[in-house]
């Protein structure tokens, strides 16, 4: 016994000692806004002279997966051996808050940073810088047994503003139809607000919200009526996909600019990137990753694109 | 004194330890008192910021009935998913009360001997199922078999209050087993004595003894209810209104922050009006804790 109790002693201090630094980590990584002590950022720019270090991107979790894999080939490849890349969810909001607080180096995001950082925020916005990497384009999808093919952009803002609540009077079948959309401050919800019906509208009654995608193709499958939008990459049998304005939302269509519903991948910096970071950047928008796992997980190479869009929505032809 | 030499030096020793486990123990409360207070501070003052900085009435977020913080005319109304919040967990104790009271009197009264060796694991074994799994069975099953039988999409209060029921079934369980199994013996045996019927005395004596225990299961139950967000979010549907059906779409305090904490931006209304929002939830959870400490004390009389 007597041997045993300060072993416990110190395995409780231990216990105790590393549960407060997660509390004060928390407690940093939350009050986001409170501009805590950049530590990552002072550390990586004191070791660039040997390109190593390490890269902290926060944010969009539909952006995730692929910074995720990128990261790990980025890591793999001998040069950048030294360069460690920590990728973290948390949403868009989360990425653009932690990359303008200093406490990420890259923060992702689905939306432009003007679209969320507005009024007393717009400041922080212009102190960002924008790497497009990919382009992600979303598809209308509604329930296998509708009977419609091709939905207009009135008639989508029709539906989701409540004013036309069933099928039929679009001259599909006679049911009723169910919305399935994102919350409203999803940023692919705003994506398909803006480029799909050009208006925000508001949740009518009755309607479902949900923010997996996942999710949202489980309940579109099963809920007899239901619409909703998903990326291409979600797009499989168990749904219908729906034309918008008679065309159809393909790659080809994206790139070529006669689908207008999409919107780019962002990853921002705060100021121009340091070495480390920008080496990670000038990566992600390299052949070897755009051509590959860019296509692979669903998402259109940013270099594809024949046209351009500004964050006012304004195309502009390559 | 000579011959009692050994013991100073033990009594200096246990002296020492005694001091040791003082400093540590005082070391640890401070530390977990700091970190509650903390948190408290933490939630407090961005929740309330919204009402200070921002100008929001508390009146309008309070009993709004609107919620659109995206619109040019933006509107902070919760109203919706408090009511939300409380008849999920409401009708979650309804559903769950009788169920948890009769499988612990089953465990305790009825069948203690194999009832008890079976039924107690398989109830421990719910309370450590993650709750994506039930969110995740509540929308398989649940709500394809609600769409089937009750006009609507099956997605509500029904299903979130059915799947938080389940959940919270092992919390009142377990308190009323352990008040049922404290219970003097003396009790009981004199009502048998007296000529009751099992039937009777356990409605009469053994339920009634133990009742304000059986309230504290079910009020930490709805805490528990009150507080839970992933299951509840997966099924009922989230739209920011009041639903005038069990079974149309509606949202929850809880649901309502999950979904949109990490897609706004720190420091913003939007934001901080979830801030206010999980301060209320915080402060509905002192209530909770407050009426648990006021049935205790009625308890021990």
């Amino acid at each position: 016994m007597r041997l045993r109790k300060p072993f416990l002693l110190l395995g409780s201090f231990a216990l105790v000692i590393a549960l407060a630094a997660c509390g004060t980590n928390n407690a940093t990584n939350n009050g986001a806004n409170q501009g805590a002590a950049n530590t990552t950022e002072t550390e990586t720019e004191t070791k660039t002279e040997a390109l190593t270090g390490s890269i902290l991107a926060v944010g969009s979790t539909a952006l995730q997966p692929l910074v995720e894999q990128v990261g790990q080939k980025f890591m793999a490849e001998e040069e950048y051996s030294k360069i460690a890349v920590q990728v973290q969810g948390g949403g868009s909001g989360t990425g653009l808050t932690q990359v303008s607080g200093g406490q990420a180096d890259i923060g992702n995001s689905d939306v432009f940073a003007e679209e969320k950082l507005k009024d007393a925020d717009a400041d922080k916005a212009k102190e960002l810088v924008d790497h497009q990497v990919a382009v992600v384009a979303m598809a209308t999808v509604a329930n296998k047994e509708i009977g419609v093919d091709n939905l207009t952009k009135q008639q989508l803002i029709d539906i989701f503003s409540g004013k036309i609540t069933n099928w039929s009077e679009i001259g599909g079948a006679d049911q009723k139809i169910v919305i399935v959309n994102r919350p409203s401050s999803s940023g692919t919800r705003s994506t398909f607000e803006k480029y799909a019906m050009g208006t925000k509208v508001d949740d009518i009654e009755g309607s479902i919200l949900e923010e997996s995608s996942g999710n949202v193709r489980k309940i579109v499958s099963e809920t007899p009526g239901a619409i909703g939008y998903l990326a291409l990459s979600y797009l499989d049998d168990s749904i219908k996909t729906v034309q918008y304005e008679g065309v159809e939302a393909t790659v080809e269509n994206v790139t070529a600019g006669t689908y207008p519903v999409w919107a780019y991948e962002h990853m921002y910096t705060k100021g121009e990137p340091n070495e480390v970071v920008k080496a990670f950047l000038d990566y992600m928008v390299s052949d070897e990753v755009q051509k590959a796992d860019v296509v692979e997980l669903g998402y259109i190479p940013a270099s594809d694109m024949k046209v351009s869009r500004d964050v006012d929505g304004n195309i502009t032809n390559k | 004194m000579k011959a009692k030499n050994p013991s100073p030096i033990r009594m200096k020793r246990h002296h020492m330890e005694d001091s040791i486990g003082r400093i540590y123990t005082t070391f640890c409360v401070s530390l977990l008192v700091i970190i509650i207070v903390s948190m408290i501070y933490f939630v407090a003052s961005k929740g309330l910021s919204t009402f200070i900085k921002d100008g929001l009435n508390v009146g309008d977020f309070l009993f709004g009935t609107k919620w659109s913080p995206g619109s040019d005319n933006p509107l902070y109304g919760a109203l919706p998913f408090i009511v939300g919040s409380f008849s999920t967990s409401i009708l979650a104790a309804l559903i769950a009360s009788p169920l948890s009271i009769c499988a612990s009197l089953f465990m305790t009264e009825i069948v203690p001997g194999w009832g008890k060796r079976i039924l107690q694991p398989v109830i421990e074994l719910l309370a450590g199922i993650p709750s994506v799994v039930y969110g995740f069975v509540g929308l398989s099953v649940i709500v394809p078999l609600f769409r089937d039988i009750f006009p609507g999409q099956g997605i509500g209060i029904a299903a979130g209050s059915l799947v938080l029921s389940i959940m919270i079934l092992p919390t009142i369980t377990s308190i009323t087993t352990d008040a049922l199994s404290t219970l003097p013996k003396g009790l009981k045996e004199s009502s048998f004595a007296l000529g009751a019927t099992r039937w009777q005395t356990i409605s009469r004596v053994v339920i009634p003894t133990v009742l304000p225990s059986i309230l504290t299961g079910i009020v930490l139950g709805m805490a528990r209810a009150f507080g839970e967000a992933l299951a509840v979010q997966m099924v009922i549907g989230n739209a920011p209104h009041i639903p005038n059906s069990l079974f149309q779409s509606a949202s929850t305090l809880t649901s309502v922050i999950t979904l949109n904490m990490g897609n706004t931006i720190g420091g913003s209304i939007e934001n901080n009006a979830l801030w206010s929002m999980a301060l209320a939830l915080m402060i509905m959870t002192f209530i909770f804790v407050i009426v648990v400490r006021l049935l205790e004390r009625r308890n021990r009389i």
